[in-house]
C-alpha cells in the first residue's frame, strides 16, 4: 500500500477547505522537498537500528528516497539466540528478511558490502566498485571485536571457540557444541569489560544453557570468567541461577581475577589471575567497537566508539552521517537492539523534521530488556530517558529492574512477555 | 497504513486551530508511541504476540490505566516503571494518539 504523499494531502485540505487558519502558517513555513526531488537517504546496516530506521523515515516521509545496504540477505538476531542454544526456539523464529522492507514499505533494500565511505563526496562505495550519492547517511554497523585484547584468542580461531556474539553460523557452532559436550563436560564463558553488546546477553547465554544442561547433561558444570566485577540485573540471575540451577553455574569476577589474559585455542584453556582453567566448551565474548565501516569512514573517536549529538545522532565528526545503535556513543543508553531501534526512530525523526524544517520532536527514549534465565522465568530492566545538557540521561525514578523474591507466576509472566517482546519487536522493524 | 499520515493531519489541524502550528510536524506523542510499537505491536496492531496491541484503545480508559501504573494502584510488571518516566499530559497525548489508530 502507498502511503498518501504529503503534496497530495495539501492539496486535499485545501480542496475540501479543511485548511483554514492553516493557509498562513503553510505559506510562512518550507514545504515538503520540490516536486521532483527526492532526497537520498542510504542507510548502512540492517540490524535493529539500520533496518528500523530505513523503516521509519518511508514512515514519516514516504517521498524520501531510502536505499539500505546490508550483506545478509536473512538476518539471524542476536536477541533470542539464547533461547535458540537452548532449543526453546527454532532458528526460524529469530531469523528474518527483508521483503517487507522492500516490498510493503519502499525501501530499496540492496545486499552487499559497503567497503568506502566518502563523507566529503557525500558517496559509498560498494564491494563490486559502484558508487551510490545521498544526501544524508545513516551508519548502523553494530559492533566489531578487539581481537587483539585477549592473547591467543583471534578470528582465526572462532570456528573452534566461538564468540556466537554476532548471531548466526557462530550461534550454529556453539549451538552443536553444546550438544556434542561430554556428559559432566565443563562450559566456561569469558565476559567481557563494559561496555559491550547487550550488557545482559552473557548471563542470559548461560542460563539458557544451564537450562538444556539440567535436561540432558545434569553433571556438566558452567564457569563465567567475567572482566567485570558486577554485570546487568546481577542479583536477579544469581537469585534465578540458585533457583533453577542450584551450583551448575560458577561466576568468578574481575575482583576474584576473573578476567581472561589468554587462550589456548587448540588444548581449550584459558589463564586468569584467579587459575588456568581447561574447558570442553570454551566460549570467548570478546571486548569490543564500533563495526569497522565506522573505523574505516572515520566517524570513531579514541574510545572506540562513535561520537554522535544525542538528539539527532549525527556524527560530531562528519556532518550529513548519522550514527546509530551499538555503534554509537547514546549516553546512558546500553548497547540493546532495543536501544538501537528506539535510536533509529529517533533519528528518523530527526532526519526528516530537519528536511522539512519542522520542529524537532523531543521525546522521551526508552529501553528495555528481557532476559529468560529459564523457559518461564524471565526478568527484565527498563529504563525511561530524555535529554539533560545535550546527554541522554535516565529520568530518575523511571526504570529499574524486576523486583528480587517475586514469585514464580510473576516470572512466568515477564517470560511470556520477553516472548511478546521479541515477536513484537521484530514485527515492527521486518515482518510487517 | 494511510492511518498514520491521515491521522498526524489531523492532529495537528486541529492543533494548528489554537496554535498555528506548521502542518504534518512529528509530534512527541507520535514518535513516543512508535517507541511503544517495539513491546505492544506495529502501529499498535496484534500480531500474535503476548503484550497487549493498543491500537484503538479507549483513550479515557488508557489514561487511568496508565497513571494507575505509575502510581502503583494497579499492578503491572514493567509498566510502573516505564510510566514513571511520562507527565500526565504525556501519558495524555499519548492515550489519544493510540486511541486513533486503527485496530
Amino acid at each position: 500500500m502507498k502511503l498518501m504523499n504529503r503534496r497530495n494531502l495539501i492539496k486535499a485540505m485545501i480542496a475540501t477547505g479543511t485548511v483554514g487558519s492553516m493557509t498562513s502558517a503553510l505559506s510562512g513555513c518550507s514545504l515538503p522537498v520540490d516536486e521532483d526531488a527526492k532526497p537520498k537517504v542510504i542507510v548502512v546496516g540492517g540490524g535493529f537500528g539500520g533496518a528500523t530506521c530505513a523503516k521509519y523515515l518511508k514512515r514519516f516521509d514516504d517521498k524520501l528516497d531510502v536505499t539500505l545496504i546490508e550483506p545478509k540477505e536473512s538476518y539471524m538476531t542476536c536477541p533470542g539466540s539464547n533461547w535458540y542454544l537452548a532449543g526453546l526456539v527454532e532458528k526460524e523464529y529469530i531469523t528474518h528478511d527483508y521483503r517487507k522492507l522492500q516490498d510493503k514499505h519502499g525501501v530499496a533494500v540492496i545486499h552487499d558490502k559497503v567497503t568506502d565511505i566518502n563523507a566529503r563526496k557525500q558517496t559509498v562505495t560498494l564491494s563490486d566498485g559502484s558508487e551510490l550519492s545521498y544526501d544524508r547517511l545513516v551508519v548502523s554497523p553494530g559492533i566489531d571485536f578487539r581481537f587483539d585484547a585477549i592473547e591467543g584468542y583471534s578470528a582465526d580461531v572462532i570456528e573452534q571457540i566461538p564468540h556466537a556474539y554476532q548471531a548466526g553460523p557462530q550461534t550454529d557452532i556453539l549451538y552443536r557444541q553444546i550438544r556434542e559436550m561430554k556428559q559432566g563436560g565443563t562450559f566456561i564463558m569469558s565476559a567481557p569489560a563494559n561496555p559491550f553488546r547487550c550488557p545482559p546477553g552473557p548471563y542470559e547465554r548461560v542460563s539458557m544453557i544451564a537450562d538444556y544442561f539440567k535436561k540432558h547433561n545434569p553433571t556438566a558444570k558452567i564457569i563465567v570468567l567475567d572482566a567485570k566485577s558486577k554485570f546487568s540485573k546481577q542479583g536477579l540471575f544469581m537469585e534465578g541461577w540458585q533457583e533453577l540451577y542450584g551450583s551448575m553455574i560458577e561466576w568468578f569476577g574481575e575482583h576474584d581475577g576473573g578476567a581472561v589474559t589468554k587462550v589456548e585455542a587448540d588444548s581449550k584453556t584459558v589463564h586468569c589471575d584467579l587459575d588456568t582453567f581447561t574447558a570442553d566448551v570454551l566460549n570467548i565474548i570478546p571486548p569490543q567497537q564500533a563495526g569497522k565501516i565506522a573505523f574505516d569512514a572515520g566517524l570513531v573517536d579514541e574510545s572506540g566508539w562513535c561520537p554522535v549529538n544525542q538528539e539527532t545522532f549525527e556524527s560530531m565528526i562528519h556532518r550529513g552521517i548519522h550514527v546509530i545503535g551499538d555503534a554509537a556513543i547514546a549516553g546512558k543508553m546500553p548497547k540493546s537492539g532495543h536501544s538501537a531501534a528506539s535510536q533509529a526512530k529517533m533519528c528518523a525523526a530527526a532526519i526528516v523534521s530537519q528536511m522539512h524544517n519542522w520542529a524537532m520532536p523531543r521525546p522521551k527514549n526508552v529501553n528495555t530488556c528481557y532476559s529468560l534465565v529459564g523457559a518461564d522465568y524471565g526478568i527484565s530492566v527498563a529504563a525511561v530517558y530524555h535529554m539533560q545538557d545535550g546527554k541522554i540521561v535516565g529520568i530518575e525514578g523511571a526504570g529499574g529492574v524486576s523486583p528480587h523474591g517475586a514469585t514464580l507466576q510473576f516470572r512466568k509472566m515477564e517470560a511470556t512477555y520477553a516472548n511478546g517482546w521479541y515477536k513484537n519487536i521484530t514485527a515492527d522493524i521486518w515482518d510487517t | 497504513m494511510k492511518t498514520w499520515a491521515t491521522l498526524r493531519v489531523a492532529l495537528a489541524l486541529s492543533a494548528a486551530t489554537f496554535a498555528s502550528a506548521s502542518y504534518a510536524e512529528i509530534t512527541n506523542a507520535e514518535l513516543s508511541a512508535t517507541t511503544c510499537f517495539m513491546c505492544h505491536g506495529p502501529e499498535g496492531k496484534y500480531v500474535g504476540a503476548s503484550i497487549p496491541p493498543l491500537a484503538g484503545y479507549p483513550e479515557k480508559v488508557m489514561i487511568q490505566q496508565l497513571k494507575d501504573f505509575k502510581n502503583g494502584k494497579r499492578a503491572s510488571t514493567v509498566m510502573q516503571r516505564h510510566m514513571k518516566g511520562y507527565s500526565d499530559e504525556e501519558i495524555e497525548a499519548l492515550a489519544l494518539y493510540f486511541s486513533k489508530l486503527k485496530p
